[in-house]
């Protein structure tokens, strides 16, 4: 069977009776047997899915499918899919079922989606490279030797290797723009607030935000206007009109875009990288667009606050893992105590174990005023000098990563490295505005290159319609 | 323990109160579970409750109402930016890993409570602030069990948590703040104030400091005290218990104690020293929540009238004792019912003795509520009414018609009176023949009345009560009898 590259190739050819939903799944968990080795899928719902793309077959013959009729997709393993296990790659979780649907699976489910199976990922979405995953590695499609990104490294590998049309994942300092950097596929993170977080186990929860893989920008920009919403399960959501982003992507007019000043100087980034974003903004220049460069003076603050921010908030939401409801429990206990401390020490993974106590140490009385308040403050300027930005400009330019996808280890004994590629994405988590990363071309060896586009708050729909414009005209 | 009353006297004990009530909304604080207390272990539990992963809470308004009425009653200042904190701790009663309360920002700061001692004194508390949060579940120990059982229907409860500043001074004061409280909660139809079942829970904060000192001594915090008595007992064992201590040279440790009701005492916890750093913070899981002033003057206008306002009105306009009105404002139902039959009836005194008596030992004897009492304050009034117009007399109507009335089958207290023939006489034409012939039967007791044993007078006036089978109206039956005796 062909591959697909667009849910519109895949609708026109369910309407005219080339494919069936049945034939797409059946494809899809081919590829999925022929590629275990990446190691992207912790469970396949084989027969479920099969029987799921029969029943919308016969939606689709007497009109009545919805929205998402033929679209496959896999849900990173931290989204709640009512009777499905759900485990954030952890040991703590440990045969856990979900026992409801979170609102954005809701909402694909009702639109007719079909889930094909829950995606690998870092612990509790805690990571950069899906190595801290309690199912093993996971591998990066382009270079089997190299990491696929993270957190959500293998919903961008189950895009990039055509395991399913798209992924949903979650993104709290770039674990969707990342991966899709990584593995060459659109990632998208919206707004704040602008998805619920109903059903999304929580990693810090005033940043995280279900994002979407996709192959284009399109299949983004209809996720999106599905999922997205007001929702009376969650009070931060926002309640403001979702328009329909599908339909909105022609980009008509010139932009003003701002490009970060060190993403193209810096030694830090990587040559290739830097002369792709080079490329692109000429490319910019030349299609009319004013590009212009601008220094952040507070960019050395962005991964301090970030990392403290959100290892506090991970720290609380983290602490109902404890052995007592369910998931793991360490049976080597003799009292209450024990029970607490063997479980958790059993159950999470070193990194998690190692945010858990940053945050908890952060949050504790003593320290709560130097680093928690501190931080907050930062954050809130960082977020005014942010919100400046777009006053002059419409888009903010720059390479999603410092650097294109790294050996497997590579960076294991050295976390702060491991921080560091995320220091581009985690701006946008900060001041809880949209962001996307679009794949620019390759590097020498072959592996994908991102480029970030970030908008103000709630402008999806230009940034998704400019995106389009770069994805089909400029790249 | 008793230590000698001189040695008491040279310390002042400082006391502040911790009050959880458990708000009596349907659902819980941030999930639609029901409240109901007595279901079975773990059937109110909905994944919120529990804590899954991937849930969130959402804010009960009506718990938001019931703290700001609390609040308003309380003469707080009600804050209208709200923030909730987490508040994190490991037990397994709690299923999030952190209770949700309000550290920085209460919704209710300030603000006092007037309280009135046996004695009459009247003493006003102030409070530190009245804030909103969730309960924890329950952790049980069946006998035969070596586990540990969790039922989790409470948790997600709401609770206010009413603190006090350290005003109080005896255990009487606590007694007494504990009741005003509870008649508040009551009032306000916000708690059910029962501290058997829990719904109502205090911690006692208490030191002692020789009188005179500047300084407050070291704070030990009492728990457990599952009635108004106990809070009171445990206060007074906890004076005593330390200052033995300090009488003995030993210092006293800050820690939480848990009082055991069984033989009276406090024993320790955990030391505060041990206790966890909660690591508050702002919760971000919920928005600000922003009480608007339409909001608030909405909840205002659905206030009930309040004891001490009753208090003074009652004082006011029906001129009664200070017992009347303080039994008769005990509990809203009974402050209404009385309330509604004054403006039925202007014998207010005979009001408030019918409340405070037959009405109230009815409804005792029979445990019922106010609102199940089958006699309306109407036919209440008609009753007292036939009364003043000398037709039946005050023992036939309680005796009598009273127990018919409560049938409540329509037959108004004139209509009962006439079928059970208990109209009483006060035509003294008919009543002459009868107290002719009571006279005439007792001439030796007539003529010890004539040589002055005028006590005598009841004796003649029961006898014509007695022949008129309880009809003949006492006043004009005096009068009779001292028209004849008098010749």
């Amino acid at each position: 069977m062909k591959v697909y590259h667009s849910f519109q190739e895949i609708q026109l050819d369910l309407n005219t009776g080339k494919v069936s939903c049945k034939e797409l799944v059946s494809h899809y968990l081919d590829n999925i047997e022929n590629n275990k080795h990446l190691n992207v899928f912790v469970e396949v719902y084989k027969a479920e899915a099969l029987q799921q793309a029969e029943l919308i077959d016969a939606k689709i013959k007497s009109g009545k499918a919805g929205k998402l009729a033929g679209m496959v997709i896999g849900l990173k393993d931290v989204l709640c899919h009512k009777g499905h296990g759900l485990q954030a790659s952890s040991k703590i979780l440990d045969k856990f079922i979900s026992q409801f649907n979170g609102t954005a699976v809701q909402r694909i489910l009702d639109e007719d989606a079909i889930v094909i199976g829950r995606q690998s990922c870092d612990e509790f979405a805690m990571g950069s490279s899906n190595e801290n995953s309690a199912f093993g590695p996971v591998l990066n499609a382009a270079d089997n030797t190299r990491v696929p990104g993270g957190s959500s490294g293998a919903s961008a590998v189950a895009v990039q290797a055509d395991l399913c049309l798209a992924s949903l994942g979650s993104d709290t300092g770039g674990s969707v723009r990342q991966p899709a950097a990584f593995c060459g596929t659109v990632g998208l993170k919206p707004s704040y607030s602008r998805i619920s977080r109903y059903g999304l186990i929580s990693y810090a929860s005033s940043f995280d935000c279900i994002g979407i893989l996709s192959k284009n920008v399109e299949d983004a920009a209809l996720l999106l206007e599905i999922i997205a919403g007001t929702d009376e399960y969650d009070s931060t959501v926002s309640n403001k009109p979702v328009p329909a982003y599908s339909q909105l992507l022609k980009f008509d007019g010139k932009a003003r875009i701002g490009y970060l000043k060190e993403s193209v100087e810096s030694p830090g980034v990587n040559g290739e990288i830097k002369d792709a974003t080079k490329g692109l903004i000429s490319a910019l220049q030349k299609d009319g667009h004013t590009v212009e460069a601008f220094e952040f003076n507070l960019l050395d603050y962005i991964l301090p606050a970030y990392y403290i921010l959100t290892t506090a908030e991970a720290s609380s939401n983290l602490g109902r893992y404890d052995g007592v409801k369910y998931g793991y429990r360490s049976t080597n206990i003799t009292d209450l105590e024990s029970m607490y401390k063997k479980t958790r020490s059993e159950g999470f993974g070193k990194e998690v174990k190692k945010r858990i106590m940053l945050g908890t140490f952060v949050l504790s009385a003593s320290y709560y005023d130097a680093y928690y308040t501190k931080a907050q403050k930062v954050r809130r300027l960082i977020k005014e000098q942010t919100e400046k930005l777009f006053e002059k400009y419409d888009f903010i330019l720059m390479p999603t990563t410092t650097t294109t996808a790294f050996k497997l280890g590579e960076h294991s004994n050295d976390p702060l490295s491991m921080y560091l590629a995320d220091l581009f994405t985690v701006q946008a988590n900060l001041c809880g505005i949209p962001g996307i990363s679009l794949p620019y071309g390759k590097d020498k060896e072959g592996m994908p290159i991102g480029i970030q586009l970030l908008s103000k708050s709630f402008d999806e729909s230009r940034l998704l319609a400019f995106s389009q414009h770069i994805f089909k005209n400029l790249n | 323990m008793a230590l000698d009353k001189a040695i008491l006297d040279k310390y002042q004990p400082v006391i502040g109160l911790e009050v959880h009530a458990q708000l009596s909304t349907q659902s819980k604080i941030f999930a639609p579970d029901s409240t109901e207390f007595g279901s079975m272990p773990n059937t109110n539990v909905s994944v919120i409750t529990l804590g899954h992963p991937g849930i969130l809470p959402r804010l009960n308004k009506k718990v938001v109402e019931y703290a700001i009425k609390m609040g308003l009653a309380c003469h707080c200042e009600i804050n209208r930016v709200n923030f909730f904190d987490r508040k994190n701790y490991f037990y397994p009663d709690l299923p999030k890993g952190f209770q949700t309360t309000q550290d920085k920002a209460p919704i209710c700061k300030g603000g006092y409570v007037n309280i009135k001692l046996k004695d009459g004194v009247e003493k006003t508390i102030t409070l530190n602030r009245i804030h909103m949060e969730d309960d924890a579940g329950k952790n049980m120990h069946l006998a035969g069990e070596v586990d540990t059982l969790v039922d989790y229907n409470r948790a997600g409860v709401p609770l206010i948590e009413i603190v006090t500043e350290p005003d109080l001074r005896t255990s009487d004061e606590a007694f007494a703040l504990m009741n005003e409280l509870r008649k508040l909660v009551r009032y306000l139809e916000v708690c059910d104030g029962n501290m058997e079942e829990g719904s109502m829970r205090c911690d006692a904060n208490i030191s002692v400091m020789l009188k005179g000192a500047k300084e407050y001594g070291k704070k030990v915090e009492v728990k457990n005290m599952n009635s108004v008595r106990n809070v009171q007992r445990a206060i007074d064992f906890e004076i005593e218990r330390q200052i033995e201590l300090l009488e003995k040279g030993e210092t006293i440790f800050s820690e939480s104690r848990q009082f055991d009701a069984e033989n009276g005492t406090t024993h320790g916890m955990r030391t505060k020293e041990e206790l966890n750093d909660y690591r508050y913070f702002p919760e971000p899981d919920l928005q600000p929540l922003h009480i608007s002033d339409k909001w608030l003057s909405d909840i205002r206008s659905t206030m009930p009238a309040l004891p001490e306002e009753l208090y003074a009105r009652f004082h006011k306009d029906y001129s009664l004792s200070d017992y009347d009105i303080s039994v008769l404002t005990d509990t809203k139902e009974m402050a209404l019912y009385f309330d509604e039959l004054c403006s039925k009836t202007k014998n207010y005194k005979a009001a408030s003795n019918w409340v405070m008596g037959s009405v109230k030992s009815y409804l005792n004897e029979l445990t019922l509520h106010l609102n199940d009492f089958p006699i309306t304050t109407a036919v209440l009034s008609e009753l007292i009414a036939l009364i003043d117009s000398g037709k039946i007399n005050y023992s036939v109507a309680s005796q009598k018609i009273f127990p018919e009335l409560l049938k409540a089958d329509g037959r108004s207290p004139l209509k009962i009176a006439e079928e059970l023939n208990l109209i009483q006489e006060s035509d003294s034409g008919q009543l002459e023949p009868i107290v002719q012939e009571v006279l005439a039967k007792y001439p030796e007791k007539v003529t010890e009345y004539k040589n002055g044993k005028k006590g005598l007078m009841g004796l003649f006036v029961g006898e014509v009560m007695k022949a008129s089978k309880g009809k003949a109206d006492p006043k004009v039956t005096t009068a009779l009898l001292n028209k004849f005796l008098d010749n």
